[in-house]
């Protein structure tokens, strides 16, 4: 059967270019992959959370990166600051609670020495959180960040992200400042009771 | 005395001179000539290093206890042909332990620890530490997957454990029991002279 001069088949509909929305975009882990690598961030430290298991793993399989796991948070700071001071760049991955343990690295290390101290933190606690403890620490980390007058970020929305990512680490680097991006659920999806 | 690496239990702590931090660290910086980085921990191993006298390739660290290793590990990373040394109490090491595992796994080659083991908080009142006359150091980091740790027996082992470390292929680790004294000097704490003055010691800065 012949469609009719002028009319639109469904089969054409389907063969359209895609939009170029948001469904298109890299997904947020990809966007973390590629900025770091855009700003020759190879140093990637971490403690892992659920919600950073595809970008660990995405990491892990570009060999343009060193990552590997810390046994905890401020050991991964203090190997990044090392780093720095020797000319190469990184940055930690942590979900919230491990952030709960870096208070005094921050206030005796990143900041008084001025390192710039990238650091992608998985936000645990919030949004649908089933875990209690991980709610109240949760609360902690804002006012810890705010009392050290530390530059943070909330990432919530796909379209913004590559923006805070790509400026944040530029702003950390050339004012030599640690910043803080915060990896919201609204963001990355959360993680979710399940069992 | 079996003087072999990797056989740290063949020269348990009990038997080991006590020795002295400063006097140790004199001894370490004297075998330096290839513009080693070296990384001082909190306290006492920083004092004493400051003291030993001020390299451009020093760090000293203020205040982050227990990551002179992570610090050291970092700088080992960035700078695969420098030799870096830290130093670290045996007190900071029990704050960090973990690190020993990342360091195993990484086996940087150019990554040399020295553990200042005097079974005390010295700085704090002398108060002793939980692992005081019990746990062994270095059986610890050979645990840890650090085959080539080994107690010093004395000050000349010491040197030649050091020498060992500049020409073999690290991670290495040197456990030295110390006594009870202070350290010599006072670190002047400014924390970003310090960390531009080793930038520019490890050439990574040049002077403004």
């Amino acid at each position: 059967m012949v469609a009719a001069e002028g009319q639109i088949s469904p089969k054409a509909l389907d063969k359209k270019p895609p939009d170029k929305g948001p469904r298109d975009e890299n997904p947020w882990h990809e966007v973390v992959r590629q900025t770091l690598k855009r700003n020759d961030i190879r140093l990637v430290p971490y403690v892992p959370d659920r919600v950073l298991t595809t970008l660990i793993r995405s990491l892990h399989a570009d060999p343009f990166f060193t990552i590997f796991p810390t046994a905890r948070e401020e050991e991964a700071v203090g190997i990044i600051s090392g780093a720095w001071m020797g000319g190469m760049r990184g940055a930690v991955l942590m979900q919230t609670s491990g952030f709960a343990t870096l208070a005094n690295v921050l206030a005796s290390l990143a900041v008084p020495y001025q390192i710039p101290l990238i650091m992608f933190v998985s936000e645990r606690g919030t949004l649908g959180e089933f875990n209690f403890g991980q709610s109240l620490v949760c609360r902690t980390m804002r006012p810890v960040l705010d009392a050290l007058a530390m530059e943070h970020h909330t990432a919530t929305r796909l379209d913004e992200f590559e923006f805070i990512v790509d400026r944040s680490i530029k702003q950390a680097i050339a004012t030599q400042a640690p910043v803080a991006i915060i990896l919201s659920p609204l963001l990355t999806g959360g993680k979710v009771f399940e069992k | 005395m079996n003087h072999r690496m990797s056989m740290a239990t063949d020269t348990p702590a009990r038997n080991t001179k006590l020795m002295n931090r400063f006097d140790l660290t004199s001894r370490l910086l004297a075998k330096l000539s290839h513009q080693e980085a070296v990384i001082g921990g909190i306290g006492n191993t920083n004092f004493d290093l400051w003291a030993a006298g001020h390299r451009p390739q020093n760090f000293y660290m203020l205040g982050s206890m227990g990551l002179s290793f992570p610090i050291a590990l970092g700088v080992a990373l960035a700078q695969p042909k420098r030799g870096v040394f830290a130093l670290e109490g045996d007190g900071s090491l029990l704050m960090q332990m973990g690190c020993l595992t990342t360091i195993a796994t990484l086996k940087p080659s150019n990554l040399h620890m020295i553990v200042m083991d005097n079974g005390i908080y010295q700085i704090t009142g002398a108060q002793p530490t939980p692992a005081a006359g019990v746990s062994d150091m270095v059986a610890i980091a050979i645990g840890c997957g650090l085959s080539n740790s080994a107690w010093a027996a004395d000050e000349e082992d010491f040197e030649r454990l050091v020498e060992k470390s500049l020409s073999t292929s690290g991670p290495t680790l040197i456990g030295v029991r110390i006594d009870d004294k202070p350290g010599i000097g006072t670190t002047r704490r400014d924390p970003v002279q310090i960390r531009e003055r080793f930038m520019l010691g490890l050439g990574v800065r040049e002077a403004l």
